[in-house]
């Protein structure tokens, strides 16, 4: 099939960036989206022109580096699929396609289709973690843990990190991805003692990373390529309310301290 | 003394670890905030190794070219990791996990090094849980097991099709909480050029800043490369787009070792090759093989309806389909290592019975056992006395589905076809390469203060691994292993340090600027000016693409020394072209991703000729190394015990020249056999 692509060209963090147009032809359903990419950019190299750049690696929607807002959706049409996993056969024939980066303040744009996420790890490295050095676990049978909970955990635990609910919210909110990770360590008895001082240490990193607040508009979870539920951000706000009542937020970091 | 020293502490095999562990130098607390180690790579290797080094004290920096260390390509492993737990109480322990891995890497491994990997399993386990990585578990609260290939006991724990995501995940986030505590400094998007060495020792590495393309030089008194696989080399494969051999490759020219490069796993259940834009393949996990059947036509006719269309899988009465591994492994049947299944079906495909268009593919099936094994259960369980052909069906598929649902939904997502109506069809792939740095015990190079960990060494698994072990020996390496044997080496810069007075907090200062670093510097700077500077006709994708093809055709499933004289010949061609007519846009001073990629395939251009000289000097068949001259009647590998029963691990001699070293493999423990699954 034959497409035209209207694609976020932009070289840097510091030039402006804008719309351009490019034809692709003989493209076929069984391509994935990248891969389309793919045959673009070869195009385009052959002509002597700057190649678009974007992230990607695994290519099989797990890594989360993939991240493309197409026709105005993150990861574009589908739902429950990263743009890696987007096939053309979800396109027709002459169809116009604009594809554009993610766009929050958090995420600035590196080049083209690229933007820098690592406010995410930060946030992480705030308290998405249970403070066990190597060596002191005891043996893994030792604390039954419910099947439901294990499973919703797991659940929780799916997130890829790929930042599509941040660039899908109209206040670039991160509460989805953030909740997750809360929701799956306090949903495990390991996860109890330093559940209240997570929450609140995240949390704070989040508000200093520039994302926006959740005004329950929900747009997050339906483009949530892995589903993660909006029950997360019900159960990290009950958390926060909680915590902030029982203790004071600490300016240093998180349980893992000492 | 000869120049490979494995290092295998003495006394029995049994105790060897233990006792070693116990004797190891230590390194005092406050050395070891002085001690700077560079972690190259943040897969489960690399981010256990660092999470771990940096809890002890050590300074820490890691690096990995993917924008977040929690997208290395651990995250996607599917189906789960083996530990010796006996949770089963199916007969399982130490020593069989042992046994198998030495029998399924067909008689090619190290047997004091897979003694341990099996001795720490079961502390893996503990630290993952611990570190409230959501395993699957029953109904009573523990934790859940599965079977993989190669072995007849239940000891692979999972997270539905998400193990490696969910482990990486974990290690990552004892990662992260190191890099919060400021023991741990991350370098992302960042890809090590060079490694730099000053009188014969690893001291640091070049890495260039991806975004920028700055050039940094990074001092460390030791460094480890956590770097993965080079199954790419092949173009097509189930690795990710970024996965490279660059920092081994590096490491390989400036002295270190490289260990049997052509052992390379060929994974059976693959989703097949659609077309010529494909950019990789997508592994359908082994786990899969616990409850789908594997079979091809019986008749050829059927098998050329299928192809053309004329014919479906479920048109194909029972009695003309073909369960050719129950067939020929009645013992292990669906569930034969994975180069014997991939053997076997590029067999049968061969013979003219492959299904899918193209000719090369099988069906791997799974409604026997939703109707039969699962529908049938859940029916008794629920009280349906005559369950209907229609009720088994849903039954079973909603068990199906909680197994291995997201694999059933990436099926479907790939090939348009629904699973749970018609069988999958799937091919061999390349997936992981058993090859890598040579490394004697304590997981260090050739190179003094160099290590390699995971995917990345040479490694634990012989000729050919077993489902669920690489995740096992990543964590092993990173979480249990290096932090002790690192001491044997580090205590010896302790009193060096002390010996020089060398200051510490001057150490990056002064000792990046070593000619050594300058001259590291500049290769990485010449390189990238050339690659640059060509400009050619063809993109870096097109060489790559030829050089895929050769390694599949002639270093793939099957080789044989005709072939793979031809293959050195035709990579050495395709290198010379590459150096005159590629096409790289764009500049160094900028995120410029071509450039990127042509540095990974120049060395894939190099690393293809030397997987093809290894596949030629080994004459005999073993694991995944099959050359067809040497097979038995029934076309199973024939080893030759006697001439090669050892680890070839090549020295760089310069361009297309290599010497090779042998380490000699002793089999104490257990007693050497024609390796069957009949
Ligand atoms: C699809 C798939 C499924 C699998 N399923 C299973 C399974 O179920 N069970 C199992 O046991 N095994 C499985 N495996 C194998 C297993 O996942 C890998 O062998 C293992 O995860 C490798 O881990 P690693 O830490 O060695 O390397 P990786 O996870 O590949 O990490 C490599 C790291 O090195 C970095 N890096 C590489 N080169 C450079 C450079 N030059 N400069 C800077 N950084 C660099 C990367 O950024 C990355 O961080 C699977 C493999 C694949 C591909
Ligand atoms: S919550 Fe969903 S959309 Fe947000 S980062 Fe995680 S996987 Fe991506
Ligand atoms: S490229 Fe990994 S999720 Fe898309």
């Amino acid at each position: 099939m034959n497409l035209t692509l209207k694609v976020w060209r932009q070289k840097n963090a510091k030039s402006e960036g804008k719309l351009v147009t490019y034809q692709v032809s003989d493209i076929s359903p069984d391509m994935s989206f990248l891969e389309m990419f793919d045959v673009l950019n070869e195009q385009l190299i052959s002509k002597g022109e700057d190649p678009i750049a974007f992230d990607h690696d695994c290519r099989e929607g797990i890594c989360g580096m993939c991240s493309m807002f197409i026709n105005g959706r993150a990861h574009g049409p589908l739902t429950g699929v990263t743009t890696c996993q987007l096939h053309m056969r979800s396109f027709k024939d002459g169809d116009t396609i604009v594809v554009e980066p993610w766009r929050a303040k958090a995420f600035p744009v590196i080049k083209d289709l690229v933007v820098d996420r690592s406010a995410f790890d930060r946030i992480i490295a705030k308290g998405g973690f249970i403070s066990v050095n190597t060596g002191s676990a005891r043996d893994a049978n030792n604390i039954p843990i419910p099947k439901q909970n294990a499973d919703e955990a797991f659940e929780a635990a799916a997130c890829i990190g790929c930042g599509a609910c941040v660039a899908t919210c109209k206040n670039s909110s991160a509460m989805l991805f953030v909740s997750a990770k809360i929701s799956q360590l306090a949903l495990l008895p390991q996860g109890q003692p330093e559940r209240y001082q997570r929450v609140l240490n995240m949390v704070e990193q989040m508000d200093k990373e520039g994302f926006g607040n959740c005004s329950n508009t929900g747009a997050c979870e339906v483009e949530c390529p892995k589903g993660i539920s909006l029950e997360n951000i019900a159960r990290m706000n009950r958390d926060f309310l909680k915590a902030s009542l029982i203790q004071k937020p600490k300016k240093e970091t998180g349980g893992g301290a000492m | 003394m000869s120049k490979l020293d494995s290092k295998i502490p003495e006394g029995p095999l049994e105790q060897k670890w233990t006792k070693y562990r116990s004797t190891v130098p230590l390194v005092n607390p406050a050395n070891k905030r002085n001690l700077e180690i560079i972690v190259v790579g943040s897969g489960l290797a690399g981010s256990s190794a660092a999470a771990t080094l940096a809890e002890m004290g050590y300074k820490v920096k890691v690096f990995c070219f993917q924008d977040s260390p929690r997208r290395a390509h651990s995250i996607a492993a599917q189906g789960g990791i083996n530990a010796a737990k006996n949770y089963q109480n199916d007969g399982d322990s130490v020593y069989r996990l042992f046994y198998d891995t030495i029998k399924g890497g067909d008689y090619r491994s190290r047997e004091a090094n897979v003694y341990r990997l099996a001795e720490v399993s079961g502390n893996i386990i503990d630290q993952c849980v611990a570190q409230g990585v959501p395993l699957a578990r029953e109904y009573g609260g523990l934790l859940s097991n599965r079977s993989f290939g190669g072995t007849q006991v239940q000891r692979t724990f999972y997270a539905a099709g998400q193990t490696g995501q969910q482990l990486l995940l974990g290690a990552y986030s004892a990662l992260q909480r190191q890099v919060g505590l400021g023991n741990v400094q991350m370098f992302a998007r960042h890809e090590m050029l060079e490694l730099v060495t000053i009188d014969g020792k690893a001291r640091g590495i070049i890495a260039r800043n991806l975004v920028t393309g700055e050039l940094e030089r990074h001092f460390g008194h030791a460094v480890l490369l956590c770097s993965g696989g080079y199954g790419n080399v092949f173009f097509l494969s189930t690795n990710a787009m970024g996965s490279n051999v660059t920092a081994a490759w590096k490491a390989h020219k400036k002295g270190a070792f490289f260990g049997n490069p052509c052992f390379t796993q060929i994974h059976p259940t693959c989703i097949p090759v659609s077309g010529e834009h494909q950019s990789k393949l997508t592994l359908m996990s082994e786990s899969l093989r616990n409850d789908g059947r594997i079979w091809v036509p019986k008749k050829k006719e059927d098998a050329e309806a299928i192809r053309a269309g004329k014919k479906k899988a479920s048109d194909i009465p029972e009695e003309d389909r073909d369960y050719y591994l129950e067939r020929r492994y009645p013992a292990f049947g669906n569930l034969v290592p994975r180069d014997v299944a991939s053997r076997a079906a590029k067999e049968r495909c061969d013979a003219g019975y492959g299904v899918n268009a193209t000719g090369q593919a099988v069906f791997l099936d799974f409604m026997y056992n939703m109707k039969e094994k699962y529908g049938r259960a859940e029916a008794t369980k629920r009280g349906i006395s005559n369950p209907t052909d229609a009720q088994l069906k849903e039954l079973g598929k909603e068990v199906i589905k909680e197994k291995y649902g997201n694999l059933f939904d990436m099926y479907k997502q790939i090939t348009g076809v629904d699973p749970y109506e018609e069988p999958m069809q799937i091919y061999p792939a390349v997936h992981y390469t058993m090859g890598g740095l040579w490394v004697d015990y304590n997981l260090m190079t050739t190179i003094p203060g160099l290590y390699a960990l995971g995917e990345a060494n040479f490694s634990d698994h012989g000729a050919n691994r077993l489902g669920a072990s690489a995740l096992m020996q990543g964590l092993a390496d990173g979480y249990f292993v290096i932090p002790y044997t690192i001491g044997a080496y580090l205590s010896t810069e302790v009193s060096r340090m002390s010996a020089e007075k060398e200051k510490p907090d001057a150490i990056d200062k002064i000792k990046t600027k070593h000619p050594a670093f300058d001259e590291a510097e500049k290769a990485v700077k010449d390189r990238i000016e050339k690659l640059l500077s060509i400009n050619g006709t063809k993109p870096v994708d097109y060489f790559h693409k030829r050089l895929g093809k050769v390694m599949w055709d002639k270093c793939g499933m099957a080789r044989n020394a005709e072939g793979l004289k031809w293959a050195i010949e035709e990579i050495r061609k395709i290198r010379e072209e590459f150096w005159k007519d590629v096409r790289v846009p764009g500049t160094n001073e900028e995120f410029n991703p071509e450039l990127e990629k042509a540095g990974r395939v120049a060395d894939f251009l190099e690393l293809g000729e030397l997987m093809c000289i290894d596949a030629l000097h080994r004459n005999e068949s073993c694991g995944g190394h099959f050359r067809e001259e040497y097979q038995t009647e029934d076309g199973e590998a024939l080893r030759d015990d006697e001439n090669y029963a050892y680890v070839a691990a090549w020295e760089y001699k310069g361009d297309g020249q290599y010497e090779l070293h042998k380490e000699e493999l002793k089999f104490e423990a257990i007693k050497i056999a024609q390796r069957s699954y009949k």
